[in-house]
């Protein structure tokens, strides 16, 4: 194959008939870069005018109760709407999810219900012919669910034991493989999936028509891509000639997609390193100059910043602050020993200088010791100055997922247009630990018909008498009480993919993978940290009961001390340890929709503040209502041993049985971080390599003073900006509810004097 | 053997450079006025480790403090368990760990060979020079400086690294004469590395209320910039 568009570039195995590779074209031809930050551009004055509409806008956005505009009639696809702009003349790249910016679409095949009420609680009325349409004449993803759903399953949704199932959501969490468009054009890309489609055939199992009709799906959506990029005047059909060319049809694949889904996670992939080589081209050609590269880039962020849904109320305090995930990983080594750092990794990350920090793209870095050291500390220092980056270890990842994979939303890992995940949310193993002591009863949660603890789980012995509770013993039940738990778990997210591949299948994002592509299977815990410290407080204190009159625990008394995860003491860690193995073990004895390879995730989102107001009283002393620790993190205030303690806790946890990610947010003051920006910036590096050397898999680093927080807190109009990590991703302080802005305000900060 | 602890710091960023593991050695018998760790004093108090357990602890680090960091022993009063630090640091330096020591050099006495080989088991000398006036050591702390300026001399005369460290309050050190004083004093070292002026502040004042002891700064306030920056500027001989 060639085209003129590929003048310049080495020919291999990406460009030789039938072959979709954007992996082989980075590796022949881009530049790693292991100089200075020194060769920057500031943000052009296009770029600053346009930010500042973007910024006006938000500040509506803010004033009218946090969204600006919705559509109620336009029912979203990939061609549902006419060209949209902030401002035409100046836009290097364009396309907007609706014909307005800031404007929200219309998504209702997750769920018609959660699409009306969404725009109800913002003061929209759905139109009345869309409801019937989706009542009447068209099922969605949340109906089917809710067809299949067992009373058990119910049961354990409405007790919160499993929590944030995207059953009247959607999943996201998949990530198309956007540089296909620039790379090959999408004319090539249907060429493809045809002759994919039509190597199926002979005897239709369910399998193969599920196949042919998903193959014809694609295309479908595929050809509809095109239609996109015409609205707008482009052509994506054949391949991108220039760096400006690229990043338009890349993200136009993008653009595809949040108007296909309205997904949990709308991750973007790794995409810096494939369009340096594009911009290196034209820079060479004298096309470009660095100020009209990174002018290209900031407008593509930009974009990227302002991709929005339509959400209910609730779903905010699951995942608060509006996020969409739009993760963009960078950096990390190729497998080769070359740096997988260009230029343009430094132009991305860029942009939270020229455009000030924003949570969204959700800036990843993968980190390996081996980095240059200049690309370590201009990520250091931006994080010192930002707040707004996440570090994930390449080296933990590299020798299993190679060198092209990608984080979807927060931590999971995947191999660029190779893999998809089905996102499972998470099952809180807390309450699991209050259950196993109560005998599947509810500690909050009543039977509506007789007003008794809800029976959440087939009835079984509950651990009796006064105490002190017997650890032997707990753990005994609590092993029983986990398969009861992975096994309704797995059900249930059988049931919700199995609609959801039916009535909400993700076309565009799949036909940006290859045909065969492997699933993971993602699992979740939350409560890692309080169902630790509570094991090992009846193991090395002595733990009482307190019985209501129906006989269960609804209370905790503690006598004596007992260890704490978060210290670096292996007397509590190997606790978390085996409870890891314990729950994955069992998730992988289960049978899981589609062949899924299971995985977990340890990581909470802002989750961690809704599951913990519906956990009760546990044994480690935790108070009901009170927030569960986020991801891995230890429980707030108790990581009393400073900060690198905390860490080697959270490192000692096996990635190999939480291959979708271990999320740790880690906070400190600038003060304690060193005396010096200087210092500030190489303690940092030499924090990142010990975490990475120990066998840490992902930290948010945020650097700021308490305050900082509560000034913010009290005048949120001096800080339009601030930026803060929380669990996997980034958020405005200023969109967080008040509760979790206070959850935020008692993490431990990690602070010396 | 065993040392008397008064606890870690596994993320020490302000006592020496880069990322150091901290250990806080109990008893001291020093009474500055400003010690915002009165907790450190007594010698009754701390937990016992020995030499071996605290390396131990501090080794568990070693993928952080290998590059540019490395261990701190400050106090109380290392210098007091001068026979214990020694042994821990012997073993750190087999380690391949880099040593600090954080000291008044109070009780320093050139012919006590337990602290002379302390020494040569010790990377940087981090020196806090509490006051140079004699009389005025005496008020702040209840001790004259004549062995903390013979331990500096003799520093120096072994070609040991030293950072000097000074605490600026209003009134006792922030005083332009004094300071004069002091850089005069610092600028006869021929090892000095550098010299920091810590501004003296209020945080330690708590302590003092949960210990139920009188807080002798009650009512000074921590010096201005302007006043931080005219102090380092003199000590570090660009006034």
């Amino acid at each position: 194959m060639n085209f003129k568009a590929w003048e310049g570039f080495k020919g291999g195995k990406w460009n030789s008939d039938g072959e979709v590779n954007v992996r082989d074209f980075i590796q022949r031809n881009y530049t790693p870069y292991e100089g200075g930050s020194e060769f920057l551009a500031p943000a052009t004055n296009a770029t600053l005018k346009l930010w500042d509409e973007i910024l006006d806008l938000s500040k509506k956005e803010r004033e009218n109760g946090g969204v600006l505009d919705a559509d109620v009639k336009i029912v979203s696809t990939l061609t549902s709407h006419p060209a949209g702009y902030i401002d035409r003349t100046l836009e290097k790249i364009v396309g907007l999810q609706t014909d307005k910016p800031f404007k929200r679409a219309l998504q209702p095949f997750g769920g018609i219900k959660m699409a009306e009420q969404a725009l109800n609680m913002y003061g929209y009325e759905i139109d009345p012919e869309i409801k019937e349409i989706f009542t009447k004449y068209r099922k969605t993803h949340n109906d089917g669910v809710y067809d299949v759903y067992t009373p058990e399953m119910r049961r354990a949704r409405r007790a919160h034991i499993l929590t944030g199932l995207p059953d009247t959501y959607g999943r996201g969490r998949i990530v198309g493989d956007y540089r296909r468009v620039a790379l090959y054009g999408v004319d090539y890309l249907i060429e493809c999936k045809e002759k994919d489609k039509a190597n199926i055939d002979g005897s239709m199992t369910p399998e193969k028509v599920r196949d042919r009709e998903e193959l014809s799906e694609q295309i479908k959506a595929l050809k509809a891509l095109k239609e996109l990029a015409a609205i707008y005047g482009h052509d994506v059909s054949k391949p991108a000639e220039s760096a400006q060319q690229a990043i338009q049809a890349l993200y136009f694949g993008y653009l595809a997609a949040v108007k296909d889904q309205n997904g949990a996670a709308m991750s973007i992939g790794r995409n810096s390193t494939f369009l340096d080589i594009y911009i290196e081209r034209d820079l060479a050609r004298g096309i470009l100059t660095e100020e009209s590269a990174q002018e290209l880039i900031d407008h593509f962020v930009m974009k990227l910043r302002i991709i929005k849904f339509m959400r209910i109320k609730e779903y905010n305090e699951l995942f608060s602050g509006d996020p969409t995930w739009v993760t963009e990983s960078i950096g990390g080594m190729g497998i080769d020993g070359r740096p997988l750092v260009t230029r343009s990794s430094f132009r991305i990350l860029h942009t939270l200088t020229n455009l000030g920090p924003a949570p969204e793209p959700n800036l990843t870095v993968l980190w390996s010791q081996h980095l240059p050291e200049s690309f370590k500390k201009f990520c250091a220092d931006l994080s010192v100055k930002t707040s707004a980056i996440q570090y994930e270890s390449d080296d933990l990842m590299r020798p299993e997922m190679g060198d092209d994979y990608c984080i979807a939303c927060c931590v999971s890992c995947m191999r660029v247009g190779k893999d998809m995940q089905f996102f499972g949310a998470r099952a809180n193993l807390a309450k699991c630990l209050l259950y196993a002591i109560n005998g599947g009863k509810d500690e909050l949660v009543k039977d509506k018909a007789t007003g008794k603890a809800l029976q959440v789980s087939p009835v079984f012995e509950p651990i009796s008498g006064d105490g002190p509770l017997n650890y032997e013993q707990v753990v005994a039940k609590y092993e029983q009480t986990m398969d009861w738990l992975a096994e309704l778990y797995v059900n249930v997210l059988n049931v919700i993919h199995y609609m959801h591949d039916k009535y909400s299948y993700e076309a565009l994002e799949m036909a940006l993978h290859d045909t065969e592509v492997r699933r993971f299977f993602a699992t979740g815990i939350a409560g890692l940290s309080c169902a630790v410290d509570s094991l090992s407080a009846i193991k090395y204190a002595k733990v009482y009961p307190i019985r209501n009159e129906e006989g269960v625990a609804v209370d905790f008394k503690i006598e004596g001390d007992f260890p704490k995860y978060g210290n670096n003491d292996d007397r509590v860690d190997s606790i978390a340890v085996w409870l890891l193995k314990t729950f994955m073990n069992k998730i992988k004895r289960q049978s899981v929709y589609r062949n899924g390879v299971p995985t977990t995730s340890i990581l909470t989102i802002t989750s961690n503040v809704v599951y913990g107001k519906n956990t009760g009283n546990t044994p480690d002393g935790r108070r009901a209502g009170e927030p569960l620790a986020p991801g891995a993190n230890p429980m707030h205030g108790r990581d009393s041993s400073g900060a690198l303690a905390s860490l080697e806790s959270v490192a000692k946890l096996p990635y190999e049985y939480s291959r979708d990610g271990i999320s740790n947010t880690f906070s400190i003051t600038p003060a304690s971080l060193g005396k010096t920006d200087e210092a500030r910036v190489t303690n940092l590096v030499n924090m990142l390599d010990g975490y990475v050397a120990s066998g840490g898999h992902h930290l948010n680093v945020n650097v700021f003073s308490r305050d900082t927080l509560l000034d913010a807190q009290a005048h949120p109009e001096k800080y339009p900006q601030l930026t803060i990590r929380v669990s996997g991703y980034a958020v405005n302080f200023n969109k967080l509810t008040r509760e979790q802005q206070n959850d935020v305000i008692s993490r431990t900060i990690h602070s010396t004097f | 053997m065993k040392g008397k602890i008064h606890s870690f710091e596994s993320f020490g960023t302000v006592d020496g450079p880069g990322i150091r593991f901290v250990v806080f050695m109990q008893g001291c018998p020093m009474r500055c006025k400003y010690c915002h760790n009165p907790d450190t004093w007594s010698f009754s108090g701390g937990t016992e480790y020995t030499p071996e357990q605290v390396a131990e602890k501090a080794l568990k680090y070693k993928n952080y403090i290998q590059k540019g960091g490395g261990v701190t022993v400050s106090g109380g009063e290392p210098l007091i368990q001068a026979e214990f630090v020694k042994e821990l640091f012997t073993l750190l330096k087999r380690g391949g760990v880099h040593t600090a020591l954080d000291t008044s050099g109070i009780n320093f006495d050139r012919n006590d060979k337990t602290i002379i080989g302390l020494l040569e088991v010790t990377d940087l000398v981090l020196l806090d020079i509490k006051h140079i006036d004699d009389g005025e050591h005496k008020k702040l702390t209840g001790h004259p400086n004549s062995k903390p300026l013979e331990f500096a001399k003799y520093l120096s005369d072994i070609r040991k690294n030293i950072i000097i460290r000074h605490v600026l309050v209003p009134d006792i050190t922030d005083n332009d004469g004094y300071l004069i004083k002091l850089r005069d004093f610092i600028s006869r070292l021929k090892t000095v590395q550098a010299v920091e002026v810590l501004p003296y502040h209020t945080m330690g004042e708590v302590k003092y209320e949960k210990m139920g002891i009188a807080y002798p700064l009650k009512g000074v306030n921590p010096p201005d910039k302007s006043r931080v920056e005219n102090a380092k500027k003199i000590l570090r001989g660009e006034l």
